[in-house]
């Protein structure tokens, strides 16, 4: 092992542990909203104010979406793995939940109508 | 007339990082099944923290010693042989697509990386560790039309990199149990 490997090391961690700073200072304050994205469409907007429940079937299967509380979480998932029920519900600003087998991102948002696009991140994509 | 005991009557040639004909072939099938089996064994290790695309990474392994005496393109073989029979085996097309993506770039990375001749093994592995999760959450975030998975990227980063490291550790391991120095000595440029 070389010197260089090291640093090369401290330096990824470095740069990670960074860029975990800056993308969180982004993301402050709580959503009073949760977007619901497939494929890059928006298939659904709902409130954080009050709890629902909500099913979202596509092509590529299907999620269940609860809100309760102020929180917006997947309870329901018939992906093989099943990791969107085990991340973190979405009470802030730009929090997301992804459900990658079903092409599927929870985001939260200011409030309903709007999304937390202004600050440019998605205009590469769309 | 002395017979040359430095492995080449086997078709190795460490010295050179050549091997030829058919045992080129042959090691090549080996390196990939084994490869395969460190895909499997690593679906049996639950290494579950909720963000899909943390694991060891213990298939690469395989290319990233390979680089160390293959060709290029032979280890390149290898590991595209690898992901499409475990993803024809095991996994589905869009499992198939974040592999190949993962795959090709820290191929691409610890290629150059080691071109360079600045690294060991370890930090070769640490790049193609990180370069493989970027392709991946890449991929991912082209097929799901966000670029908001850039919040992943730093959890990704971290555990590639140690991950990496972990994985050229070990490698340097087996590159001495091979004698082919593990990037103690400065490698022949080829």
């Amino acid at each position: 092992m070389k010197k260089k490997d090291l640093l090369l090391l401290a330096g990824l961690l470095l740069a990670a542990g960074l860029a975990a700073l800056i993308l969180m200072a982004g993301r402050r304050g709580e959503a009073g909203a949760v977007t619901v994205r497939v494929d890059g469409q928006v298939v659904g907007i709902w409130s954080l104010a009050e709890d629902r429940e909500e099913d979202i079937d596509t092509e590529y299967g299907h999620n269940h979406l609860s809100i309760r509380q102020g929180a917006a979480y997947m309870t329901e998932a018939d992906c093989p793995d099943g990791y969107c029920m085990q991340q973190k519900k979405i009470t802030g600003i730009g929090e997301t939940i992804v459900c990658l087998p079903h092409r599927l991102v929870a985001e939260g948002v200011a409030a309903e109508g709007q999304t937390a696009d202004e600050d440019g991140i998605d205009a590469v994509t769309g | 007339m002395k017979r040359k005991m430095d492995g080449t009557e086997h078709g190795f040639d460490f010295a050179k990082g050549r091997i030829s004909g058919a045992k080129t072939v042959a090691l090549c099938g080996m390196l990939t099944a084994l490869a395969m089996l460190f895909s499997y064994v690593e679906t049996l290790i639950p290494l579950n923290f909720g963000i899909p695309g943390i694991k060891l990474g213990l298939a690469n392994l395989v290319v990233l010693t390979g680089l160390y005496y293959l060709k290029p393109q032979q280890v390149l073989a290898v590991s595209l042989a690898r992901i499409l029979l475990t993803g024809f085996l095991f996994g589905n097309g869009m499992s198939i697509l974040y592999s190949l993506a993962g795959g090709l770039l820290s191929f691409l990375v610890m290629r150059l990386l080691m071109r360079t001749g600045e690294f060991s093994p370890a930090g070769v592995s640490i790049a193609g560790g990180v370069a493989h999760n970027a392709g991946q959450l890449i991929v991912a975030g082209l097929v799901v039309h966000t670029a908001k998975l850039v919040y992943y990227m730093p959890v990704l980063t971290v555990s590639g990199a140690l991950t990496g490291f972990l994985m050229g550790l070990l490698s340097i391991r087996v590159l001495h149990a091979l004698k082919l120095g593990g990037g103690m000595k400065k490698r022949g440029e080829r």
